[in-house]
């Protein structure tokens, strides 16, 4: 009896090292501007080749600016970054979506909507939110420039295995309650390290409901409660997400594949080294009040006061988390005024979301002293949105669709929130700077961002469905 | 990779949980192509005021303390895998990072590049930051081979697999063992 996370794992391991780590054979390896450029001077000051270039894909997403993107980059250190990239690219055989290319994006977007990624592959890059391809079923794992060097040199890494984690969510979401809010609930009850050493497995009727947009959603952020990976068992929306896309298997490779796929799900009675379980009724829309991912509550609580909390050190968090945030303990978060919405990132900028978004704003329009900044995760994602028009129903409500990359989820464009400024954002982290110097943020879905953005404040979207 | 021998320094103390990789180098200093020269913007913005001068109560400015050891609150290094955290670490001197709890990523990174975590029990972490705090020149000593931590007021074992501290022992690095098996790699893809 093996849960997915073992029988993916043990698959993968060309040696055991005694007392030490697995020699890690890694399927697929994502490769962008900021994470790799010393990983090819390494190869180069070796004089090694790049193993099995074919492996390896490429895209510029961190550094791009999102308007203009045909132009000359006007940073010069981002310029710098970008040409390396495709000069790196270019001496070492390997295949670039570089900017201009109709496949450039996110690359945690880019690599599912092409078919990439498949279930069962391990997957890694230099990149945190690599959890995201969990979601079809792959053990897939964020990794540092030393490590992307490694597997550029031999298509292995060295990793100790992780312990396995079992989170079930049973029930069905209520109106307004969207993956984002189901993720972002889970780790406001595990905390931010609540998961650190584990691979976690989503599972129950809840998760089994979400299409794979959502489900990317969750597995991208197993990392902001320290989780190693994420994955969900690959099912029927799995096969026919993949099914057609660029790289997907054709023909009768298709039926062998999917054959192969459906032996991946944790066996029965399969145990985990840990287990949770919860309720999605329990879950509202929910929204970030501190610094990091944990400090999350639903949409109608008030901040807790330093006495509510388990421990003096989640205490210490509170009071350094809100000096910075200028937040009152036990204050409501609704009301609360905004100057900025971030529509976007790795974990929401898939055209589900936008089509969300442009549900909720049609025939609204954005409140005047709101920025809004609306970026897809990938040229597919634009040019789609553009087919159905969606671009102009955000335009007309003031939401201009900007073009593909990471942008204010991190801000190393000059995509940034400025020092002071609130934003509900739909990306990742809120960590103290995270969108520019002195930035705010709260963590939301693209929902309760989107309602946040015409109100002008934060409210409950669900009032307004 | 620089070997590892043992320590003995004094320590800088950060009495902060959950620092995040964004608050030990910001996004913004990602943009280098050399693994150089991160140590200037290591806690960039709790070190420096927006116009570059120091923030005199941040405690790397402050002179009392120095030494080659980082001693951390909780869940030290969780966030983004950039491994630019761990490079401004240790470009800006330190060998060591204790704290009560390490994320994943940042660890496997630190080890990487000859840095030392030394886990410890929170138990142990508030005595170490308490002797530093009435100390400031307290002497840790950080001993590899024995896995041991000590100081005046306590010591304790720590952790770590045998596969790496021998590479921290000898400085070798993952690659150079996985360069070895490429025949093996060869044969495990058919």
């Amino acid at each position: 009896m093996k849960n997915i996370f073992d029988k993916i794992w043990d698959a993968h391991i060309v040696q055991s090292v005694q007392d030490g780590p697995d020699v890690f054979y890694i399927d697929r390896h994502f490769i962008h501007e900021v994470t790799s450029p010393q990983a090819f001077t390494g190869l180069r000051e070796r004089g090694l080749p790049v193993f099995r270039p074919k492996q390896t894909i490429a895209t510029a997403d961190h550094n791009v600016p999102t308007e203009d993107q045909d132009k000359l980059i006007k940073e010069a250190l981002s310029r710098l970054q970008v040409d390396t990239l495709v000069s790196n690219c270019k001496e070492f055989g390997l295949e670039l979506y570089g900017l201009g290319h109709p496949y450039q994006g996110i690359v945690h977007v880019i690599g599912p909507e092409l078919g990439i990624t498949q279930p069962g592959m391990t997957i890694v890059c230099g990149d945190s939110h690599t959890s995201t391809h969990g979601a079809f079923g792959c053990i897939a794992f964020g990794i540092g420039t030393s490590e992307v060097e490694q597997v550029l040199a031999t298509q292995c890494i060295l990793q100790q295995k992780a312990q396995s984690m079992r989170i079930t969510i049973d029930g069905e979401l209520g109106k307004g309650v969207t993956a984002k809010d189901l993720i972002l609930y889970v780790i406001s009850k595990l905390g931010t390290a609540g998961g650190t050493g584990h691979v976690v497995e989503y599972a129950g009727s809840a998760i089994r409901s979400l299409s794979m947009e959502g489900r990317m959603t969750v597995c991208n952020m197993s990392i902001e409660m320290g989780a190693r990976g994420g994955l969900i068992a690959p099912d029927q929306t799995t096969f026919d997400y993949i099914k057609g896309r660029e790289f997907a298997p054709q023909g009768v490779d298709w039926e062998t594949a999917v054959m192969k796929w459906k032996e991946l799900p944790s066996d029965p009675g399969a145990t985990f080294d840990k287990e949770y379980h919860f309720d999605a009724a329990d879950i509202e829309p929910m929204i970030t009040y501190g610094t990091n991912p944990g400090m999350g509550l639903g949409i109608s609580q008030r901040i807790p006061q330093k006495e509510d909390l388990a421990s003096e050190r989640d205490g210490r968090q509170l009071q350094k988390s809100l000096a910075y945030m200028n937040l009152q303990a036990g204050q409501p978060m609704l009301g609360q005024q905004i100057d900025y919405v971030f529509i976007g990132s790795c974990t929401n900028s898939r055209i589900e979301d936008l089509r969300e978004v442009a549900a909720f704003v049609k025939g609204k329009k954005k409140a005047d002293h709101v920025q809004v900044l609306i970026v897809p995760g990938s040229q597919q994602v634009r040019e789609q949105s553009q087919k159905e028009g969606l671009d102009k129903i955000l335009a007309e409500a003031g939401f201009f669709l900007r073009e593909p990359g990471c942008s204010a989820c991190l801000g190393m464009n000059e995509d940034k929130v400025p020092p002071g400024k609130y934003c509900v954002s739909t990306s990742n982290r809120n960590f103290e700077g995270r969108q520019g110097p002195g930035s705010r943020t709260f963590l939301a879905s693209p929902l309760t961002a989107a309602a946040a953005a015409v109100a002008g404040k934060i409210v409950d979207v669900r009032e307004y469905l | 990779m620089k070997a590892f021998t043992t320590i003995h320094s004094s320590a800088i103390p950060l009495p902060i949980e959950n620092i995040d990789t964004d608050q030990i180098i910001p996004a913004r200093f990602l943009k280098a192509t050399t693994r150089e020269g991160f140590g200037e913007n290591l806690f960039c913005d709790w070190r420096y005021h927006k116009d570059g001068s120091e923030k005199a109560d941040f405690v790397l400015n402050d002179l009392t303390y120095s030494g080659e050891i980082l001693v951390a609150g909780a869940n030290f290094g969780c966030g983004s895998s950039r491994e630019h955290a761990a490079w401004a670490i240790g470009d800006y001197g330190f060998r060591v990072v204790v704290s009560s709890f390490f994320a994943d990523i940042f660890k496997n990174n630190a080890l990487n590049n000859g840095i030392l975590p030394v886990q410890v029990s929170e138990d142990f972490l508030q005595k170490l930051f308490a002797s530093i705090q009435q100390n400031p020149g307290t002497e840790i000593t950080v001993d590899l081979d024995n896995q041991k931590i000590s100081f005046e007021g306590g010591k304790a074992s720590f952790d770590i697999n045998s596969y790496k501290k021998m590479c921290l022992q000898k400085g070798y690095s993952d690659l150079d063992f996985l360069l070895s098996l490429r025949e093996k790699i060869g044969a495990f893809e058919m």
